[in-house]
């Protein structure tokens, strides 16, 4: 109708969109400023840091501007024979700068990184290179140590060249690119990384299964029981949360030991002998017990959300129309509460993939997640790239999985209260 | 087949939740094989329980309900074969329409093609055959009832309880979908419990109504017994409008008595009362009462008119009349004119046959 006639206009003769633009630009602009402190909030605390994350997960500078010099003459070596005599004294040149500011160490850090053994050959230079004298720089160097006479050794460091590389994000997958450029994977004895990855995923997958498994029923109880009732077990589920991360997973290491109270009731009980006390702690058991009491609420917390508002009629016509009480409850209750169980198992996914106190404290050697090796590249090797590489890894990786749900249940059936 | 005069049978039933208060105090109510009975009473007299004892979803503490002769107290409610509507009607939400009205043929394992052909009929029934493959929230309430309705019945129960099923409606829809209920009984002849506080809905649409009260049936009869002939203060007021005056029975004879008010003396139908000396209420409906009657009535009296309010079909008239100034009169509204003015005094007459005198308040 009014298509036909074209733009509608306002009694005033200002087209309607227009106006309406108008009278609504203020509150916009009012509803704009009232998230904009949000804004800022995210923009520093959660944009800032990740992208910071990714440029030092890619960052390659400290090599290249520890040896300027060697990479400029390195740019006409094609890497297969020997560098000509111009790389020799290049580096030397670099070196000595690096030895005599004491940041030598850093250098053969890296080097190492790229090449093992590289750390004692660079070493041994250092206390020699103070007594090289002038000219034929290839030949004293090559005679501090036979490795100078490899070319992997150069190669190493050419390959340290760019100011940017992706070598982190293979190393996370327990891949690397050889001498020739290849992406090869590690020896496998040295593949731990995909262990991690894949024992996280699981650890993370059966975290969500158990938190389901007890916190449907008690999220029904919830939502079903009488006021009085409720009240006392929505604190009783809540109390823990309200304890801290790390006094509950202390309790859980009091109990779940060896000589702690579930074996000493085990014992008692006579399911085991006293000598034969199952480890319940140390090991992935202990990490699913305690995962899965600490994110419980999590899960609770959007069933019951979702299951208080189905109407308990909706059971009784299940019945009256002659389902069986379990016939009711898959065709019709289940089906209902199913956003509450997306936006549950989602968000402890989330958490459980990402955990790292406990699996730290109670975990044990078998029971570490990916987590636990980011904060230990954090804080004893301290390469924070790797950490970095790995971390975004892993951001990536609930992305995904974000977008798989999505495309599965659809982000609009989520249900979180 | 002849009709089963006791199809439904409460026999001696009492319910108590908390073991301290009986919410049912020994019902007995037997309902007759394609009857429409409603149980009409205010909020919290126990009519909804009474209901959902039939449909199973609670047990009787104390006696026995029989669904044609079978005690069913023992019978979980998905074998009982009652049809059920609720009052928010309880549609799945998840499920078309269709589906929804499927699902008791499904649960039942009944073939496809006789799903087919049950739920089109339900559908037409309740004129909403191109609605099946909507979602019942894309459907407007008068349309969820009517589903409602028709997912009660489409596995063709032998009784159907609705549950205020008309609560949530506004005026207009209520009253045509009372209409509807009322052919769709009528049609397919099914037994229907009915359970309402509205008492509009219950004269028009029931063959008897149980009227409850703490927990007791306090009359059960046909929608005009009940309005003429009330048979205690309660159900008097709870039906219809009605006029009281309290007093003491003063003489009795004959089928009539005399009751002595605070002024003056009328002449009333003795129901409940028996002996002079009892105290009473005397009923009358507002439209026994008449103004200025041609015909001689054996009570006269004159009252002063203290408030007129315009209805459109009908004035309504409240009177100060020996002593009480709550009487209301209802004048239809005819071309005779009448002298209704603030503070004119009237006469007003009535017969003693509709002045009941019940049981005291």
């Amino acid at each position: 109708m009014s298509s036909e006639t074209g733009k509608i206009l306002t009694t005033d003769g200002i087209p309607l969109e227009e106006s309406l633009k108008q009278a609504e630009r203020k509150n916009k602009i009012k509803a704009f400023l009232l998230v904009t402190p949000l804004l800022l909030f995210l923009i520093i605390t959660y944009i800032v840091p990740i992208a910071d994350m990714f440029s030092r997960s890619i960052d390659d500078k400290m090599v290249t501007n520890m040896l300027p010099k060697t990479y400029k003459a390195m740019e006409k070596w094609d890497g297969k024979e020997l560098p000509p005599e111009e790389v020799f004294e290049a580096f030397y040149l670099d070196y000595k700068i690096l030895v005599k500011n004491k940041t030598a160490g850093k250098l053969q850090t890296q080097l190492n990184y790229e090449k093992n053994g590289f750390k004692s050959v660079l070493k041994k230079l250092a206390r020699k290179q103070k007594k090289f004298e002038e000219g034929n720089y290839k030949e004293q160097i090559m005679k501090v140590h036979k490795r100078w006479r490899n070319v992997e050794y150069w190669r190493a460091i050419k390959r340290r060249a760019p100011a940017y590389t992706y070598s982190k994000y293979l190393k996370g997958v327990d891949m690397y690119s050889n001498e020739d450029g290849k992406i090869v994977q590690v020896a496998e004895d040295r593949r731990i990384h995909r262990i991690l990855w894949s024992r996280t995923l699981e650890v993370a997958f059966f975290v969500t299964l158990f938190c389901f498994l007890m916190a449907y029923p008690i999220a029904h109880l919830l939502a079903t029981l009488p006021m009085k009732y409720s009240n006392l077990l929505m604190i009783c589920v809540l109390l823990p949360f309200w304890t801290s991360l790390l006094v509950r997973t202390a309790s859980w290491m009091i109990l779940l030991q060896q000589q702690g109270i579930v074996n000493d009731f085990f014992v008692w009980i006579g399911l085991v002998t006293d000598d034969n006390r199952p480890e319940m702690m140390y090991n992935k058991t202990g990490t699913y017990v305690a995962m899965t009491q600490i994110l419980l609420p999590f899960m609770v917390l959007p069933l019951y959300s979702v299951m208080k508002t189905i109407s308990p009629s909706l059971m009784r016509a299940g019945k009256s129309l002659g389902a069986t009480p379990a016939v009711a409850f898959f065709k019709v209750y289940f089906p209902l509460t199913i956003p509450g169980i997306g936006a549950g198992c989602l968000l402890v996914f989330i958490l459980a993939i990402g955990y790292y106190i406990t699996p730290a404290l109670v975990g044990g050697a078998s029971g570490t997640l990916i987590s636990n090796q980011i904060a230990y590249h954090m804080k004893s090797t301290l390469d924070w790239s790797f950490a970095s590489a790995m971390g975004l890894m892993l951001l990536t990786g609930v992305l995904v999985i974000y977008w798989i749900y999505n495309k599965l249940v659809g982000v609009d059936n989520i249900k979180l209260g | 087949m002849s009709k089963k005069e006791d199809f439904v049978k409460f026999d001696k039933v009492d319910k108590s939740y908390d073991g301290k208060v009986l919410v049912v105090k020994d019902l007995n109510l037997d309902i007759e094989e394609g009857e429409f009975v409603t149980m009409l009473g205010p909020s919290g007299s126990g009519k909804t329980t009474c209901l959902m004892m039939l449909a199973g979803f609670e047990t009787p503490t104390n006696g026995e309900i029989y669904l044609d002769k079978h005690p069913i107290s023992n019978i979980p409610p998905h074998k009982r074969g009652i049809g059920m509507v609720f009052q928010n009607y309880a549609l799945f939400p998840h499920m078309t329409v269709f589906e929804n009205l499927a699902f008791p043929l499904r649960v039942r394992k009944i073939s496809k093609e006789d799903i087919d052909k049950k739920v089109d009929k339900a559908l037409s029934m309740v004129s909403l055959s191109e609605f099946g493959n909507r979602m019942p929230g894309q459907l407007s309430g008068g349309q969820q009832q009517r589903v409602a309705v028709a997912r009660a019945l489409v596995f063709d129960p032998s009784v159907v309880l609705m549950d205020e099923p008309l609560g949530a409606l506004d005026k207009n829809l209520r009253e045509s979908m009372q209409y509807e209920i009322k052919h769709i009984h009528e049609n397919i002849g099914v037994t229907v419990v009915y359970v309402t506080h509205d008492q509009g809905e219950a004269l028009t649409m029931s063959n008897r109504i149980a009227v409850f009260n703490d927990g007791k049936v306090q009359q059960l009869s046909s929608p005009d017994k009940l309005y003429e002939e009330p048979v205690n203060s309660f159900v008097a007021e709870f039906i219809g409008e009605n006029n009281t005056f309290a007093g003491e029975i003063s003489d009795i004879s004959n089928g009539s008595c005399k009751v002595k008010l605070d002024k003056g003396e009328i002449i009333a139908n003795p129901i409940s009362v028996k002996s002079v000396g009892e105290k009473t209420t005397v009923s009358i409906r507002p439209e026994r009462a008449l103004i200025n009657p041609k015909d001689k009535m054996d009570n006269n009296q004159k009252g002063k008119i203290e408030e007129v309010i315009y209805h459109g079909d009908h004035t309504r008239v409240r009177l100060n009349l020996l002593g009480n100034s709550e009487f209301i009169l209802k004048v239809p509204n005819s071309s005779q004119n009448l002298d209704i003015k603030l503070g004119n005094e009237i006469n007003i007459g009535w017969n003693s046959r509709d002045a009941r005198a019940l049981d005291p308040k």
